[in-house]
Protein backbone atom coordinates (compact mmCIF):
# COMPACT_ATOMS: atom_id res chain seq x y z
CA UNK A 1 0.00 0.00 0.00
CA UNK A 2 2.77 2.38 0.65
CA UNK A 3 4.58 1.52 -2.53
CA UNK A 4 1.52 2.52 -4.48
CA UNK A 5 1.63 5.42 -2.92
CA UNK A 6 4.55 6.58 -3.19
CA UNK A 7 4.61 5.14 -7.08
CA UNK A 8 1.26 7.91 -7.72
CA UNK A 9 3.12 10.44 -5.66
CA UNK A 10 5.93 10.09 -7.85
CA UNK A 11 3.90 10.01 -11.10
CA UNK A 12 2.19 13.37 -10.36
CA UNK A 13 4.82 15.40 -8.52
CA UNK A 14 8.42 14.36 -10.80
CA UNK A 15 6.50 16.50 -13.69
CA UNK A 16 5.94 19.46 -11.68
CA UNK A 17 9.13 19.41 -10.57
CA UNK A 18 10.66 18.95 -13.56
CA UNK A 19 8.55 22.11 -15.35
CA UNK A 20 9.55 24.14 -12.74
CA UNK A 21 13.25 23.19 -13.23
CA UNK A 22 12.97 23.98 -16.70
CA UNK A 23 11.38 27.06 -16.30
CA UNK A 24 14.28 27.95 -13.83
CA UNK A 25 16.58 26.95 -16.23
CA UNK A 26 15.11 29.42 -18.85
CA UNK A 27 15.31 32.14 -16.05
CA UNK A 28 18.76 31.80 -15.67
CA UNK A 29 19.71 31.50 -19.02
CA UNK A 30 18.11 34.46 -19.95
CA UNK A 31 20.02 36.55 -16.79
CA UNK A 32 22.75 34.88 -18.25
CA UNK A 33 22.07 36.44 -21.42
CA UNK A 34 20.96 39.65 -20.06
CA UNK A 35 17.90 39.59 -20.86
CA UNK A 36 14.43 39.60 -18.42
CA UNK A 37 13.23 36.01 -19.26
CA UNK A 38 9.93 34.71 -19.74
CA UNK A 39 8.13 33.55 -16.11
CA UNK A 40 8.93 30.29 -14.07
CA UNK A 41 5.67 29.02 -14.79
CA UNK A 42 6.30 29.17 -18.76
CA UNK A 43 7.30 25.63 -19.32
CA UNK A 44 3.62 24.65 -18.05
CA UNK A 45 1.94 27.38 -20.28
CA UNK A 46 4.03 25.85 -23.28
CA UNK A 47 2.77 22.26 -22.34
CA UNK A 48 -0.62 23.23 -21.97
CA UNK A 49 -0.73 25.03 -25.04
CA UNK A 50 0.78 22.05 -26.52
CA UNK A 51 -1.86 19.76 -25.07
CA UNK A 52 -5.11 22.41 -26.42
CA UNK A 53 -3.78 21.79 -29.82
CA UNK A 54 -5.03 19.95 -32.77
CA UNK A 55 -3.33 16.46 -33.52
CA UNK A 56 -1.06 16.22 -36.84
CA UNK A 57 0.49 12.93 -37.40
CA UNK A 58 2.80 11.88 -40.52
CA UNK A 59 2.00 8.45 -39.34
CA UNK A 60 -0.39 6.63 -36.94
CA UNK A 61 2.82 4.98 -34.97
CA UNK A 62 3.84 8.30 -34.02
CA UNK A 63 1.51 8.30 -31.19
CA UNK A 64 2.58 5.22 -29.63
CA UNK A 65 6.12 6.11 -29.99
CA UNK A 66 5.66 9.22 -28.31
CA UNK A 67 3.54 7.41 -25.62
CA UNK A 68 5.95 4.81 -25.44
CA UNK A 69 8.88 7.26 -24.47
CA UNK A 70 6.88 9.09 -22.01
CA UNK A 71 5.60 5.51 -20.03
CA UNK A 72 9.52 4.25 -19.97
CA UNK A 73 10.76 7.27 -18.49
CA UNK A 74 7.97 7.52 -16.22
CA UNK A 75 8.91 3.77 -15.47
CA UNK A 76 12.53 4.06 -15.10
CA UNK A 77 11.86 6.92 -12.56
CA UNK A 78 9.62 4.97 -10.52
CA UNK A 79 11.89 2.18 -10.47
CA UNK A 80 14.54 4.49 -8.91
CA UNK A 81 12.40 5.79 -6.23
CA UNK A 82 11.24 2.37 -5.20
CA UNK A 83 14.61 1.64 -5.02
CA UNK A 84 15.79 -1.27 -7.64
CA UNK A 85 18.03 -2.30 -9.93
CA UNK A 86 20.37 0.51 -11.26
CA UNK A 87 21.45 -2.02 -14.06
CA UNK A 88 17.72 -2.77 -14.91
CA UNK A 89 16.67 1.65 -15.26
CA UNK A 90 19.84 1.75 -17.26
CA UNK A 91 17.97 -0.36 -19.97
CA UNK A 92 14.29 1.12 -19.29
CA UNK A 93 15.67 4.82 -20.49
CA UNK A 94 18.26 2.81 -23.65
CA UNK A 95 14.14 1.72 -24.16
CA UNK A 96 12.57 5.41 -24.21
CA UNK A 97 15.34 6.25 -26.12
CA UNK A 98 14.90 4.30 -28.66
CA UNK A 99 10.92 4.60 -28.84
CA UNK A 100 11.74 7.86 -29.26
CA UNK A 101 14.00 7.02 -32.58
CA UNK A 102 11.38 4.85 -33.99
CA UNK A 103 8.97 7.55 -33.60
CA UNK A 104 11.06 9.90 -35.83
CA UNK A 105 12.13 7.23 -38.29
CA UNK A 106 8.80 6.17 -38.78
CA UNK A 107 8.32 9.19 -41.25
CA UNK A 108 9.42 10.20 -44.28
CA UNK A 109 10.93 13.89 -43.44
CA UNK A 110 14.09 13.60 -44.05
CA UNK A 111 14.87 16.45 -41.38
CA UNK A 112 13.45 13.87 -38.50
CA UNK A 113 15.28 11.24 -39.72
CA UNK A 114 18.93 12.90 -39.52
CA UNK A 115 17.59 13.94 -36.23
CA UNK A 116 16.93 10.10 -35.34
CA UNK A 117 20.73 9.06 -37.14
CA UNK A 118 22.48 11.65 -35.12
CA UNK A 119 20.05 10.73 -31.62
CA UNK A 120 21.46 7.34 -32.59
CA UNK A 121 25.15 8.41 -32.47
CA UNK A 122 24.20 10.39 -29.07
CA UNK A 123 23.28 6.91 -27.72
CA UNK A 124 26.22 5.85 -28.92
CA UNK A 125 28.50 7.97 -27.29
CA UNK A 126 27.08 8.26 -23.73
CA UNK A 127 26.08 4.67 -22.85
CA UNK A 128 29.11 2.95 -22.51
CA UNK A 129 30.30 5.60 -20.17
CA UNK A 130 26.70 5.37 -18.42
CA UNK A 131 27.22 1.70 -18.16
CA UNK A 132 30.60 2.54 -16.60
CA UNK A 133 28.91 4.58 -13.99
CA UNK A 134 26.89 2.14 -12.94
CA UNK A 135 30.00 -0.74 -12.95
CA UNK A 136 31.79 1.34 -10.81
CA UNK A 137 28.77 1.68 -8.29
CA UNK A 138 28.88 -2.11 -8.52
CA UNK A 139 32.46 -2.30 -7.83
CA UNK A 140 32.53 -0.31 -5.16
CA UNK A 141 29.16 -0.69 -3.35
CA UNK A 142 28.42 -5.10 -4.53
CA UNK A 143 25.10 -4.55 -5.35
CA UNK A 144 23.49 -2.90 -8.62
CA UNK A 145 20.42 -2.03 -6.08
CA UNK A 146 19.58 1.44 -4.98
CA UNK A 147 18.92 0.14 -1.92
CA UNK A 148 22.61 -0.56 -1.22
CA UNK A 149 24.00 1.63 -2.78
CA UNK A 150 22.23 4.47 -0.19
CA UNK A 151 22.87 2.05 2.78
CA UNK A 152 26.98 2.22 1.96
CA UNK A 153 28.47 3.86 4.27
CA UNK A 154 30.77 6.12 2.62
CA UNK A 155 30.08 9.24 -0.21
CA UNK A 156 30.24 7.74 -3.69
CA UNK A 157 32.21 10.55 -4.83
CA UNK A 158 35.09 10.08 -1.94
CA UNK A 159 35.68 6.27 -4.51
CA UNK A 160 34.40 7.22 -7.69
CA UNK A 161 35.53 10.68 -8.74
CA UNK A 162 36.39 10.33 -12.07
CA UNK A 163 33.42 8.67 -12.96
CA UNK A 164 31.36 11.24 -11.52
CA UNK A 165 33.31 13.84 -13.59
CA UNK A 166 32.64 11.38 -17.07
CA UNK A 167 28.92 11.24 -15.69
CA UNK A 168 28.08 14.78 -15.74
CA UNK A 169 30.35 15.12 -19.05
CA UNK A 170 27.59 13.03 -20.99
CA UNK A 171 24.77 14.61 -19.06
CA UNK A 172 24.87 17.58 -21.25
CA UNK A 173 24.19 15.05 -24.16
CA UNK A 174 21.56 13.63 -22.29
CA UNK A 175 20.14 16.68 -21.63
CA UNK A 176 20.62 18.06 -24.66
CA UNK A 177 22.87 21.33 -23.87
CA UNK A 178 25.05 23.17 -25.93
CA UNK A 179 28.11 21.33 -26.90
CA UNK A 180 26.06 18.36 -27.35
CA UNK A 181 22.61 19.23 -28.56
CA UNK A 182 23.49 17.72 -31.97
CA UNK A 183 19.65 15.70 -32.19
CA UNK A 184 17.52 18.03 -31.14
CA UNK A 185 17.49 20.93 -28.34
CA UNK A 186 15.19 22.55 -26.05
CA UNK A 187 13.08 26.17 -26.69
CA UNK A 188 14.41 28.55 -29.03
CA UNK A 189 18.10 27.38 -30.65
CA UNK A 190 17.27 24.71 -33.62
CA UNK A 191 19.00 22.20 -35.06
CA UNK A 192 17.75 21.21 -38.66
CA UNK A 193 14.35 22.54 -38.91
CA UNK A 194 13.41 20.80 -34.75
CA UNK A 195 15.87 17.56 -35.70
CA UNK A 196 14.18 14.09 -34.06
CA UNK A 197 10.97 15.99 -32.98
CA UNK A 198 10.34 17.94 -36.27
CA UNK A 199 7.67 15.20 -37.00
CA UNK A 200 5.92 15.37 -33.80
CA UNK A 201 2.77 18.48 -33.58
CA UNK A 202 0.54 19.30 -31.13
CA UNK A 203 -0.59 17.24 -28.20
CA UNK A 204 2.20 14.18 -29.41
CA UNK A 205 5.15 16.58 -29.17
CA UNK A 206 3.21 17.79 -25.41
CA UNK A 207 3.81 13.86 -24.62
CA UNK A 208 7.83 14.10 -25.62
CA UNK A 209 8.02 17.42 -23.87
CA UNK A 210 6.67 15.26 -20.65
CA UNK A 211 8.81 12.67 -21.25
CA UNK A 212 11.83 14.80 -20.83
CA UNK A 213 10.49 16.15 -17.60
CA UNK A 214 10.61 12.87 -16.05
CA UNK A 215 14.16 12.11 -17.39
CA UNK A 216 15.39 15.36 -16.22
CA UNK A 217 14.28 14.43 -12.83
CA UNK A 218 15.84 10.94 -13.35
CA UNK A 219 19.24 11.62 -14.59
CA UNK A 220 19.11 14.82 -11.65
CA UNK A 221 18.79 11.87 -9.10
CA UNK A 222 21.82 10.16 -10.67
CA UNK A 223 23.91 12.59 -9.42
CA UNK A 224 22.25 12.56 -5.91
CA UNK A 225 23.11 9.02 -6.07
CA UNK A 226 26.81 9.83 -5.75
CA UNK A 227 26.16 11.73 -2.37
CA UNK A 228 23.62 9.32 -1.13
CA UNK A 229 24.80 9.71 2.39
CA UNK A 230 23.83 12.62 3.65
CA UNK A 231 20.25 13.78 1.78
CA UNK A 232 20.66 17.58 2.17
CA UNK A 233 24.35 17.28 0.79
CA UNK A 234 22.59 15.30 -2.26
CA UNK A 235 20.01 17.89 -2.81
CA UNK A 236 22.58 20.73 -3.14
CA UNK A 237 24.97 18.39 -5.53
CA UNK A 238 21.76 17.88 -8.27
CA UNK A 239 20.75 21.56 -7.87
CA UNK A 240 24.87 22.43 -8.21
CA UNK A 241 24.77 20.18 -11.26
CA UNK A 242 22.26 21.44 -12.67
CA UNK A 243 23.39 24.82 -12.48
CA UNK A 244 26.65 23.35 -13.94
CA UNK A 245 24.79 22.27 -16.99
CA UNK A 246 23.33 25.70 -17.87
CA UNK A 247 26.19 27.47 -17.45
CA UNK A 248 27.67 25.18 -20.03
CA UNK A 249 24.93 25.17 -22.10
CA UNK A 250 25.08 29.05 -22.47
CA UNK A 251 28.92 29.46 -22.75
CA UNK A 252 29.60 26.82 -25.61
CA UNK A 253 28.51 26.59 -29.09
CA UNK A 254 27.48 23.04 -30.77
CA UNK A 255 29.72 21.03 -32.13
CA UNK A 256 29.67 18.17 -34.86
CA UNK A 257 28.87 14.55 -34.29
CA UNK A 258 32.77 13.61 -34.93
CA UNK A 259 33.87 15.99 -32.28
CA UNK A 260 31.53 14.41 -29.96
CA UNK A 261 32.43 11.05 -30.37
CA UNK A 262 35.97 11.81 -30.59
CA UNK A 263 35.64 13.48 -27.07
CA UNK A 264 33.30 11.27 -25.29
CA UNK A 265 35.00 8.27 -25.73
CA UNK A 266 38.11 9.64 -25.65
CA UNK A 267 38.14 11.86 -22.21
CA UNK A 268 34.59 10.47 -20.74
CA UNK A 269 34.93 7.09 -21.20
CA UNK A 270 38.94 7.37 -20.77
CA UNK A 271 38.55 8.59 -16.97
CA UNK A 272 35.75 6.16 -16.50
CA UNK A 273 37.75 3.07 -17.25
CA UNK A 274 40.52 4.65 -15.08
CA UNK A 275 38.56 4.76 -11.92
CA UNK A 276 37.22 1.62 -12.81
CA UNK A 277 40.95 0.03 -13.04
CA UNK A 278 41.72 1.92 -9.80
CA UNK A 279 38.21 0.75 -7.82
CA UNK A 280 38.86 -3.21 -9.37
CA UNK A 281 41.97 -3.35 -7.49
CA UNK A 282 41.30 -2.06 -4.20
CA UNK A 283 37.76 -3.58 -3.90
CA UNK A 284 38.11 -7.32 -5.82
CA UNK A 285 42.58 -7.61 -5.98
CA UNK A 286 43.99 -6.54 -2.82
CA UNK B 1 -5.46 29.28 -14.41
CA UNK B 2 -2.24 27.80 -16.37
CA UNK B 3 -4.63 26.20 -18.01
CA UNK B 4 -6.67 29.29 -19.10
CA UNK B 5 -3.86 31.47 -19.99
CA UNK B 6 -2.02 29.01 -21.61
CA UNK B 7 -2.48 30.03 -25.63
CA UNK B 8 -2.17 33.02 -25.04
CA UNK B 9 1.23 33.10 -22.99
CA UNK B 10 2.95 30.88 -25.48
CA UNK B 11 2.76 31.84 -28.84
CA UNK B 12 5.61 30.18 -30.89
CA UNK B 13 5.85 31.56 -34.09
CA UNK B 14 7.75 30.66 -37.46
CA UNK B 15 8.70 33.18 -39.76
CA UNK B 16 8.17 33.22 -43.54
CA UNK B 17 9.65 36.04 -45.75
CA UNK B 18 7.24 36.21 -48.79
CA UNK B 19 9.60 38.33 -51.08
CA UNK B 20 10.25 41.31 -48.93
CA UNK B 21 12.73 43.58 -49.67
CA UNK B 22 14.41 42.70 -46.47
CA UNK B 23 13.64 45.81 -44.01
CA UNK B 24 10.20 44.06 -42.71
CA UNK B 25 12.73 41.15 -42.02
CA UNK B 26 15.77 42.85 -40.54
CA UNK B 27 12.94 44.20 -38.16
CA UNK B 28 11.34 40.56 -37.32
CA UNK B 29 15.15 39.93 -36.62
CA UNK B 30 16.05 42.26 -34.55
CA UNK B 31 12.49 41.86 -32.50
CA UNK B 32 13.69 38.23 -31.89
CA UNK B 33 16.86 39.60 -30.77
CA UNK B 34 17.60 39.93 -26.59
CA UNK B 35 16.92 43.53 -26.94
CA UNK B 36 13.50 43.48 -27.01
CA UNK B 37 13.33 40.07 -25.42
CA UNK B 38 10.24 38.42 -26.93
CA UNK B 39 10.75 35.31 -24.17
CA UNK B 40 9.30 37.54 -21.48
CA UNK B 41 6.03 36.61 -23.39
CA UNK B 42 6.65 33.61 -24.01
CA UNK B 43 7.34 34.13 -27.95
CA UNK B 44 9.42 31.51 -29.48
CA UNK B 45 11.08 31.51 -33.11
CA UNK B 46 10.93 27.96 -34.08
CA UNK B 47 11.64 26.82 -37.14
CA UNK B 48 9.08 24.18 -37.60
CA UNK B 49 5.85 25.07 -38.97
CA UNK B 50 3.95 21.71 -37.07
CA UNK B 51 5.16 23.48 -33.83
CA UNK B 52 4.05 26.81 -34.28
CA UNK B 53 0.94 28.74 -33.50
CA UNK B 54 1.38 32.15 -35.13
CA UNK B 55 2.39 32.70 -38.66
CA UNK B 56 4.64 35.99 -39.28
CA UNK B 57 4.73 37.33 -43.19
CA UNK B 58 6.44 39.54 -44.87
CA UNK B 59 6.24 41.09 -48.17
CA UNK B 60 3.85 40.86 -50.69
CA UNK B 61 2.78 37.70 -52.78
CA UNK B 62 3.71 36.76 -55.65
CA UNK B 63 2.90 33.20 -58.51
CA UNK B 64 6.18 31.78 -56.53
CA UNK B 65 5.73 31.84 -53.18
CA UNK B 66 1.86 31.32 -52.79
CA UNK B 67 2.18 28.08 -52.95
CA UNK B 68 4.80 27.76 -50.04
CA UNK B 69 2.90 30.47 -48.37
CA UNK B 70 -0.17 28.13 -48.41
CA UNK B 71 2.13 24.90 -47.52
CA UNK B 72 3.30 26.30 -44.57
CA UNK B 73 -0.07 27.59 -43.23
CA UNK B 74 -1.47 23.91 -43.66
CA UNK B 75 1.31 22.24 -41.87
CA UNK B 76 0.06 24.11 -38.81
CA UNK B 77 -1.83 22.82 -36.47
CA UNK B 78 -5.05 24.98 -35.41
CA UNK B 79 -5.64 26.66 -33.60
CA UNK B 80 -3.35 29.20 -35.74
CA UNK B 81 -3.48 32.94 -36.55
CA UNK B 82 -1.50 35.07 -39.17
CA UNK B 83 0.12 38.38 -38.49
CA UNK B 84 1.01 40.25 -41.77
CA UNK B 85 4.00 42.62 -41.33
CA UNK B 86 4.84 45.91 -43.01
CA UNK B 87 2.68 47.54 -46.35
CA UNK B 88 3.56 44.98 -48.40
CA UNK B 89 2.42 41.84 -46.31
CA UNK B 90 -0.75 43.93 -45.84
CA UNK B 91 -1.90 45.18 -49.44
CA UNK B 92 0.94 44.48 -51.68
CA UNK B 93 2.22 47.89 -51.13
CA UNK B 94 4.15 49.43 -54.13
CA UNK B 95 4.34 46.30 -55.66
CA UNK B 96 0.20 46.19 -55.95
CA UNK B 97 -0.37 46.39 -59.39
CA UNK B 98 2.62 44.42 -60.29
CA UNK B 99 2.05 42.05 -62.97
CA UNK B 100 3.94 39.59 -60.91
CA UNK B 101 1.82 40.72 -57.79
CA UNK B 102 -1.38 38.81 -56.16
CA UNK B 103 -1.17 41.41 -53.41
CA UNK B 104 -1.55 41.13 -49.86
CA UNK B 105 -1.42 38.18 -47.67
CA UNK B 106 -4.93 37.87 -47.46
CA UNK B 107 -5.03 37.13 -50.77
CA UNK B 108 -4.03 33.45 -50.09
CA UNK B 109 -4.52 32.86 -46.54
CA UNK B 110 -6.48 34.53 -43.89
CA UNK B 111 -4.94 37.11 -41.81
CA UNK B 112 -5.71 38.09 -38.48
CA UNK B 113 -3.65 40.78 -37.61
CA UNK B 114 -2.12 43.89 -39.99
CA UNK B 115 0.83 44.98 -38.56
CA UNK B 116 1.20 48.37 -41.15
CA UNK B 117 4.48 50.57 -42.07
CA UNK B 118 7.66 50.54 -44.18
CA UNK B 119 9.20 48.79 -42.25
CA UNK B 120 7.35 48.03 -38.56
CA UNK B 121 9.42 49.23 -35.30
CA UNK B 122 9.99 45.82 -33.02
CA UNK B 123 7.48 47.29 -30.37
CA UNK B 124 4.89 47.54 -33.31
CA UNK B 125 5.43 43.37 -34.46
CA UNK B 126 5.90 42.40 -30.67
CA UNK B 127 1.88 44.24 -30.12
CA UNK B 128 0.92 42.20 -33.58
CA UNK B 129 2.08 39.19 -32.26
CA UNK B 130 0.57 39.30 -28.51
CA UNK B 131 -2.97 40.30 -30.38
CA UNK B 132 -2.83 37.53 -32.59
CA UNK B 133 -1.93 35.21 -29.29
CA UNK B 134 -5.22 36.84 -28.32
CA UNK B 135 -7.06 35.67 -30.92
CA UNK B 136 -5.60 32.33 -30.73
CA UNK B 137 -7.83 31.66 -27.93
CA UNK B 138 -11.02 32.97 -29.26
CA UNK B 139 -10.53 30.34 -32.09
CA UNK B 140 -9.88 27.68 -29.77
CA UNK B 141 -13.52 28.37 -28.55
CA UNK B 142 -14.51 27.72 -32.18
CA UNK B 143 -12.17 24.89 -32.76
CA UNK B 144 -14.62 23.51 -30.21
CA UNK B 145 -17.77 24.04 -32.33
CA UNK B 146 -15.63 22.61 -35.45
CA UNK B 147 -16.47 26.08 -37.29
CA UNK B 148 -12.90 26.73 -38.15
CA UNK B 149 -12.25 22.85 -39.44
CA UNK B 150 -15.19 23.18 -41.79
CA UNK B 151 -13.76 26.25 -42.85
CA UNK B 152 -10.67 25.36 -43.23
CA UNK B 153 -12.55 22.34 -45.52
CA UNK B 154 -14.50 24.96 -47.91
Amino acid sequence: MKEIALVLLTIIIAPIIGGILTGIDRKITARMQNRFGPPILQPFYDLFKLFSKETIVVSSTQILYAFLFLVFNMVALVMFVLKMDLLLILFILAFAVTALILGAMSTNSPYSRIGAHRELICVLAYEPVLIAVIIGIYFVTGSFKINDVIKHNNFLIFELPFIFIAFTYVLTIKLRKSPFDLSTSHHAHQEIVKGITTEFAGPILGLIELGHWYELVLLLLFIGLFFAKNIIVAIIAMLLGYFLEILIDNISARLTWKIMLRLTWSIALGLALVNLIWVYIRYRVL
Amino acid sequence: MIFRKALKKSPWIVHYDCNSCNGCDIEILSTLTPVYDVERFGIINVGNPKHADILVVSGSVNHRNARVLKNIYDQMPHPKAVVAIGACACSGGIFKECYNTLGGVDTVIPVDVYVPGCAPRPEAIMEGILKAAEILEEKKKNMKKGEILNAAKS
